[in-house]
């Protein structure tokens, strides 16, 4: 195309004309495919969409039956909790509660413990934005200019570590799990490490750098609603502690609903507890001192098994069987329509 | 330089005086440099900011941005909030650098132009830049010089004071113009002393009217000298055949005519635009009742709590706000939130769309026009689409649908009719020439490769299907071989042109042989002395050979500089050397001539001098233009006359009229100012002095020559113009039968020729005597110096002059259907765009052309109106009106809609017209109007032509389209819709004004039914896909606030959001408005009913903006919920909960796009595909980069790890499914029915599917 100037005409060359180009771009003649909606591949894209998406939603609720599950409401049970916690001057005063319950089937597998809040907005946009990342890294910042006011320093000055709403309204009952096997009480072992995303436990949280802990966190004070400060949050555990603590850790990844569960501890499958939880009589120990009935909120524990679908949540099975539905019925109805539509235009033929 | 001094006091003229010893600095007026660029690089950033925020949504989106900044109300980080204004407003800025930068760049090189200068300090002519020249300077100009400022032309190197000029480059017209020295400076043979120059200029402030300039010099003994346009050099023109013109200058720069005129590219706001703007406040509205949600649902929310929750955060002071109040700043906090949902990329996105879809209209080769080299010029830049959903269509004729080729037909003289039959059938067999000459052409194609090495593709491939399209290309390529061939070997050329159909004008034999008798026999009796009894045959064609502005030139040599400068005085010229010029000129029965009238001395001696000088001046103005010369072609008729004239006529009727005259041997020799030589049949030269011309106006419709005959010395005033006009100027015949009977006789004719479509003038003269002449010649010249009601004095003094003439006879000319026109205008009417003919033209002639070009047809019903009554006006009308409503009726009783009825065609007169819309009678008209298949307007005028068009336009609702070539359609043109100006014979004024420039008006079909349809399909697809996209994209965020206690929290990224609307979903509906083709463009010339789609404007109203806002809305649904429903109750976070939300919709919202692109080219593919890479990209290393970036929500890891979960496929795939599902339905079952319909009511034909929604 380039040389069309090749035609010897002097004429071309002394002013160069002004036909356009004939290229295909120029002349909107781009070789295309063009999507065209026959009868066959209406037919079978709708046939091939509902058989796919039947199948697939068939095994999800398959699977998402085989998850085994229990939740149970202890913020009702331990009413006597609730109401102490009621009163915030009872902040200190300590208050155990124990659960029983019965696991009528062996929940296999790994068995993962989750504690549940209800009508908490940890999606609030101003509670979301309550923190600093920046602080969060062992990163010397002042907290004064960050999003984390009015939990960012007390009125002395001392800034708060960690800092912010998110931070300062942390989950802080703790409990613990019990087999009662043949009138023996066994403790449930239980991981309270590995629980967090590794990216989060590893790049994002991170203590400040000193030769001890409390070295580290010198200078700062503890939020106001906690009970000790945040080198103390796992005093078992140094790598557990500070801001890489796991609970720690998976408190500040913010829900996104106001109901939502937060993975609390994993069962360690050792002992009698290698294949997970067997059949039987349990019990939960709880120290309650996360209030919740300032907000008309529950709290939950639960205790369930995963599948490679995620947990025991049906909607996406019924969704695809829907969808996969919707659009074999469509399949057939576009048949139908095509059937009688061809009778009548042979009909029109003939005559 | 010479300085110029003067004030500017004076509002209505401006003054100065030029004098080389004068010092002062001419800093009242502009000085010659332009500057067409809006900005300066200081200038710029503020500047373009302001121009900018003069768009109202570019103030909304600047205000929501500094909104954010305010603390209560801020939704986002403030300054992020910033950047999607900023890189919209950048953008938009770039886009104006670059054409600002391009303008800088031209205006550059235009400034630095060259040209000489009388410098006072070298008394010479120096070299300056353009950008130097003052007002006052004396500029030198040369031959093919390009001029640089409006100058005063006091000197010229031709002897009479001539300066001939190519206005090419400021309205087109490629014929020479002749420009004249003011009058007194042309007497000086010596050159010209700007030192000795001591006058003061008068003249009017400057203006933008290339055909008005009026002004006086007053010299040092206070006698005043006027000066027109006539002595005035324009910008922009170039210097042809003059070797060297001085002048001083008027206006430069800025002030120039030819800048003021020049107004850039106009910008009007199209339906689709004005349409989207009430969307947008629709949007607007609905916008705040989102936010009125938002904040009444964060009031009650709040104000359910007994006490503060721990999320509920105080701020800073640790103060918690009421409940009320709280409210107040969500609904601010929210509109931050749901700004999206007025798409701000939307304005920048539909300019880029258009630039596109400009660059491809422009650059379509069915829209070139090989002939005049041109390809379609897009003036306007934002009307595009318009082109899709016209309604009307009001057509200029003559140029328009007709050539403008003019052909000389028939002649009456005397009251005698002249048929021309042997004429006609040349004409007959020009067009067989023609259809061969395309199959020669065709051959010599693939004869000569190289000729065609561009398209061969092309033509092999469009053979068949288009082979009336493909036929004239072919044709125009023949023309051009056969042009260019034609300079080395002119006896080669031998292809038809139109040109030569004009040039050729084979005689009557009747009348020929009439007229050589009746020459003979005033020859005969008395050879020089009794032209008093020549007959009115002899009359009539001295009349067509003078009585016109037609330059003569020879064609010898091409057109360049004059090289025999030195002045040929009578005296000095000896007989031999005449002759030597003569041969040369092979000028054989010239030299005849010469020789046979050498009696008369002092005739000859005039003659020889002027007429030798003539030719040596004019051997040179003619071009390679085949329209000018063809020397070598052997004449039909003239076989013994070796030599041709070239005419330049200012119109082709003054042209075809002289080309008349000479096939009956009075051929026009020479033109000079003063003089005009004629050679009658038997060679005798003729040389008249011209004492006037009065040229011809649309106003008087007649043009007058007043000569001194050279033998009887009486003046005689030869007048040629519009019937209507010169019956009523002609002598009372009073008892004098004979005159009263030719009269009858010659408007007999005159209607039959008009009837028969020919454009027809009346030929008549006056004799005078010397007396009264130098009476009126006072008069005139008072009336020419007046500068007051000047136009006003110089009408009277024509109509003075024009008087008690006698008719000598009437003519009828041609003008040809141009090529396509019939077939243009039946797919026009056919695609349901109604058109009418607004002409100035005769009722006849007008009707003619419009059963030729099938705009009515022989079954067609058609009323004529034409009353000069009210009341009858009026009547009539209604009984028109009565009877057209009582067919229709009857037909659509009948209901059969397979056998149209009669149809109905109106005919309407200027004078009518006039009735009509003073009367108020314009309803009726308009009632009448829409249920006629067609309009023809004639006799009207350029006012009424616009009038017309806005009355429709406005009365009716419609969409206008205006259509036409010359001046006189310029202000319908303005009026319309869309304008469209064809660049053909007569100037470019009408391109000027133009919104498109088209050189032919077959390219309509392929502009409106095409691109048109493209245009509208394209972009009103594309704005409602915004609306769509940021509709669906910001219910999202709304649809979170219900389960966020309405705080205006988000749970996408704010970067991801800003980004999906700048750049993951921007280019696709791009692609799509600049190349999609929802139709082929076969199928859309073969069937062009589907033009009925953009006129109804079917893809973009309101019901498809509920509809599409309806299905919006439930895609948002679907994305927000499925994702929803299947992670509820789980332990996912905010932003992780975001990203599969942002994913799906990406998704959901690209094959929404790729459901509505119909042809996926590569680019499509591309985009669509490059989309959800980019976005995909962008996520993973956003997210694995971003640890404390964008603090305090960092999406840090998160696409990784769902990426790493079945979970997030599963979602990925079922959400678009079911959120698609619906429209693909729709689509698939009108798209299935439709085909199904179209199979059992029409044709096969409808190959592909048509429109959805």
């Amino acid at each position: 195309m380039k040389n069309k100037k090749s035609s010897a005409s002097q004429e071309a060359e002394t002013r160069p004309s002004r036909c356009p180009d004939n290229s295909a771009f120029k002349q909107q003649k781009l070789p295309a495919w063009k999507p065209q909606l026959t009868i066959a591949s209406v037919l079978s894209t709708f046939f091939l969409t509902g058989a796919f998406c039947l199948s697939v939603g068939v095994s999800l609720i398959v699977a998402a039956n085989s998850v085994r599950e229990i939740q149970v409401d202890y913020s009702d049970k331990c009413s006597n909790c609730s109401k102490l916690r009621e009163n915030s001057s009872n902040w200190n005063s300590e208050c155990l509660c124990s659960i029983n319950f019965t696991l009528a089937e062996d929940m296999l597998g790994d068995v993962f413990m989750y504690y549940g809040l209800q009508n908490f907005y940890q999606n609030h946009r101003r509670y979301v934005l309550s923190r600093s990342d920046e602080q969060l890294l062992g990163r010397n910042v002042d907290v004064q200019n960050s999003y984390c006011a009015p939990f960012a320093a007390y009125k002395n000055g001392t800034p708060m570590a960690p800092c912010g709403a998110i931070a300062n309204s942390m989950f802080n009952d703790t409990i613990d799990l019990f087999y009662n096997f043949n009138s023996s009480v066994i403790q449930v072992p239980l991981l309270k490490t590995g629980n967090s995303w590794w990216t989060d436990k590893n790049v994002k949280f991170r203590n400040p750098d000193s030769h001890n802990l409390s070295a580290a966190f010198a200078g700062t004070a503890r939020p106001p609603y906690w009970h000790k400060p945040v080198y103390l949050l796992d005093e078992e555990d140094e790598k557990n502690n500070g801001y890489i603590n796991d609970d720690f850790i998976i408190w500040m990844r913010v829900s996104a609903f106001a109901t939502f569960k937060n993975l609390y501890r994993r069962i360690s499958r050792k002992g009698q507890f290698t294949d997970g939880l067997p059949a039987g009589n349990y019990t939960f120990h709880i120290s309650y001192n996360f209030p919740v009935t300032k907000f008309k909120g529950k709290k939950y524990v639960i205790l369930s098994t995963m599948v490679w679908s995620g947990g025991s949540n049906p909607f996406l099975g019924i969704a695809y069987l829907v969808c996969g539905a919707a659009a074999t019925l469509t399949g057939f109805i576009i048949t139908a329509i095509h059937l009688k539509l061809r009778k009548k235009k042979t009909y029109f033929q003939r005559r | 330089g010479l300085q110029a001094c003067g004030n500017r006091n004076n509002k209505t003229f401006r003054m100065f005086f030029s004098c080389v010893t004068c010092s002062l600095p001419s800093k009242y007026y502009d000085s010659n440099k332009i500057k067409t660029t809006k900005y300066s690089i200081l200038t710029f950033v503020p500047k373009n900011i302001y121009e900018q925020l003069h768009r109202f949504a570019n103030i909304y989106f600047v205000v929501i941005a500094l909104l954010n900044f305010v603390p209560v109300v801020n939704a986002f980080q403030p300054e992020v909030s910033l950047i999607p204004i900023c890189v919209i407003m950048a953008m938009t800025a770039i886009k104006d650098a670059w054409e600002d930068f391009r303008r800088y760049k031209l205006d550059k090189e235009i400034n630095h132009m060259c040209c000489y200068i009388y410098s006072r300090k070298d008394h010479a002519y120096v070299e300056k830049c353009w950008k130097d020249v003052r007002v006052g300077d004396f500029v030198q100009l040369q031959c093919n010089e390009t001029i640089p400022a409006d100058i005063l032309l006091l000197y010229s190197s031709d002897q009479n004071g001539i300066c001939h000029l190519e206005t090419a480059n400021l309205d087109g017209e490629t014929n020479l113009k002749q420009r004249r020295v003011v009058m007194g400076f042309s007497s000086q043979n010596t050159s010209f002393e700007p030192e000795f120059f001591q006058n003061t200029i008068i003249c009017e402030m400057p203006n933008n009217d290339l055909n008005k300039f009026k002004g006086y010099m007053e010299q040092p003994n206070h006698e005043r000298i006027g000066f027109n346009i006539e002595n005035l050099l324009l910008r922009g023109c170039t210097i042809r055949n003059t070797e060297v013109a001085i002048g001083i200058v008027i206006y430069a720069g800025h002030e120039t005519k030819a800048m003021l005129n020049n107004n850039g590219p106009r910008y009007k706001r199209s339906k689709i635009e004005r349409r989207m703007n009430v969307d947008i406040f629709l949007c607007v509205g609905l916008l705040f009742t989102m936010c009125l949600v938002g904040s009444i649902g964060h009031g009650i929310w709040s104000g359910s709590f007994p006490e503060h929750p721990p999320y509920d955060v105080p701020d800073e002071n640790g103060n918690f706000l009421s409940p009320v109040l709280s409210g107040f700043y969500m609904f601010l906090t929210m509109i931050i939130l749901l700004q999206v949902l007025i798409p701000i990329s939307l304005y920048v996105s539909i300019e880029l769309v258009k630039l596109g879809q400009v660059f491809l209209i422009h650059n379509d080769i069915d829209l070139y026009d090989e002939e005049a080299d041109l390809p379609i010029q897009c003036r306007a830049l934002n009307i595009t689409e318009d082109l899709g959903q016209i309604q009307y269509i009001f057509s200029d004729k003559t140029g328009t649908l007709t050539e403008n080729k003019m052909v000389f037909r028939r002649c009456t003289v005397d009251g005698h009719e002249f048929s021309h039959q042997e004429n006609a059938k040349r004409l007959e067999t020009h067009k067989e020439l023609d259809l061969e000459d395309e199959d020669f052409a065709k051959l010599q194609q693939f004869t000569l490769p190289q000729m065609n090495i561009e398209r061969p593709a092309t033509y092999q491939r469009t053979m068949r299907p288009l082979r009336r399209s493909q036929s004239a290309r072919a044709h125009f390529q023949g023309h051009t071989r056969s042009r260019s061939l034609g300079r080395r070997d002119s006896n080669q050329s031998q292809v038809a042109f139109s040109s030569t159909i004009e040039k050729d004008v084979t005689p009557d034999s009747r009348l020929l042989r009439r007229v050589r008798e009746a020459a003979l026999r005033t020859e005969n009796l008395s050879p020089f002395i009794h032209m008093k009894t020549a007959t009115s045959f002899t009359d009539f064609f001295l009349a067509l050979a003078i009585c016109n502005t037609v330059v003569v030139s020879t064609t010898t040599e091409p057109r360049q500089r004059v090289t025999v400068p030195p002045p040929i005085k009578p005296s000095g010229i000896t007989l031999e050397k005449i002759h030597q010029i003569f041969q040369r000129l092979k000028l054989v029965s010239l030299s005849q001539s010469f020789s046979s009238s050498q009696s008369s001395s002092d005739l000859g001696a005039s003659f020889s001098a002027k007429n030798t000088e003539e030719h040596l001046a004019t051997l040179d103005c003619c071009d390679n233009d085949d329209s000018c010369c063809d020397s070598s072609r052997g004449s039909v008729t003239h076989g013994t006359l070796p030599t041709d004239f070239c005419y330049e006529a200012e119109s082709p009727d003054e042209a075809a009229l002289v080309y008349a005259a000479q096939a009956y041997s009075f051929t026009l020799v020479s033109r000079t100012p003063e003089q005009v030589t004629v050679r009658l049949p038997q060679g005798t030269l003729l040389t008249f002095d011209i004492l006037y011309t009065l040229g011809f106006d649309s106003v008087r419709k007649r043009m007058s020559v007043v000569v001194r005959h050279p033998l009887t010395k009486e003046i005689i005033v030869y007048t040629k113009g519009a019937d209507s006009v010169i019956m009523d100027l002609l002598e009372d015949p009073g008892k004098e039968r004979r005159m009263k009977r030719i009269k009858d006789k010659t408007q007999k004719h005159l209607d039959y020729y008009a009837r028969d479509g020919l454009r027809t003038l009346c030929i008549a003269k006056k004799v005078g005597s010397e007396d009264d002449f130098q009476k009126w010649a006072n008069f005139r010249q008072e009336a020419e110096a007046a500068i007051d009601n000047r136009d006003e004095l110089l009408m009277e003094t024509a109509q003075h002059l024009e008087t008690k003439l006698t008719l000598l006879g009437a003519t009828g000319i041609e003008d040809r259907l141009q090529d396509g026109v019939p077939d243009t205008i039946a797919a026009l009417r056919e695609a349901g765009i109604q058109i009418w003919v607004l002409t100035g033209d005769k009722q006849e002639t007008a009707v003619n052309i419009a059963y030729s070009c099938k705009l009515l047809d022989q079954r067609d019903t058609v009323f004529t109106i034409n009353t000069e009554n009210k009341e009858t006006c009026e009547s009539l009308l209604n009984l028109t009106l009565e009877e057209v409503r009582k067919n229709y009726e009857v037909e659509n009783h009948g209901g059969n809609f397979l056998i149209p009825g009669p149809e109905f065609g109106l005919v309407i007169d200027g004078r009518t017209l006039d009735i009509i819309l003073q009367g108020g009678l314009e309803e009726r008209f308009l009632e009448l109007a829409r249920l006629c298949r067609s309009v023809l307007c004639c006799r009207s005028t350029p006012l009424q032509k616009s009038i017309v068009v806005k009355l429709v336009r406005r009365q009716l609702k419609v969409m206008t389209l205006s259509i036409g070539d010359g001046a006189n359609d310029v202000s319908m043109i303005q009026a319309a819709d869309v304008g469209i100006g064809i660049s053909g014979q007569e100037g470019m004024q009408a391109v000027m004004a133009s919104d498109f420039a088209i050189s032919r008006f077959k390219h309509l079909k392929k502009l409106l039914l095409v691109h048109g349809h493209w245009c509208y399909a394209r972009l009103a697809k594309m704005v409602i896909y915004f609306f769509y996209k940021n509709v669906c994209y910001v219910n999202l965020l709304f649809w979170y606030q219900f389960f966020c206690g309405f705080s205006g929290n988000t749970m996408i990224d704010y970067w991801q959001m800003i980004f999906f609307n700048l750049f993951f979903t921007s280019l696709p509906p791009l692609v799509f408005g600049v190349l999609d083709r929802d139709v082929s463009a076969e199928t859309l010339l073969s069937l062009p009913e589907l033009y009925k789609n953009g006129q109804n404007s079917e893809i973009y109203k309101l019901s498809t903006f509920i509809i599409t806002m309806l299905d919006a809305f439930y895609q948002s649904l679907v994305c927000f919920f499925v994702p929803y429903l299947a992670y509820k109750d789980s332990d996912i976070d905010v932003f992780s909960f975001g990203n599969p939300i942002n994913t799906v919709s990406l998704l959901t919202i690209i094959l929404h796009q790729a459901l509505e692109m119909k042809t996926w080219t590569l680019f499509h593919w591309i985009t669509i595909i490059g989309s959800v890479v980019i976005y995909l990209t962008f996520s993973l290393i956003y997210n694995a980069v971003c640890v404390a970036c964008n603090p305090p929500t960092d999406p840090y890891w998160i696409m990784e790890k769902q990426l790493s979960e079945p979970a997030f496929y599963l979602v990925c795939l079922i959400t678009p499914a079911i959120a698609l599902l619906p429209r693909f339905e729709q689509s698939t079952f009108l798209s299935l029915h439709f085909v199904n319909l179209t199979y059992s009511v029409a044709s096969v034909r409808y190959s592909a599917p048509v429109s959805q929604v």
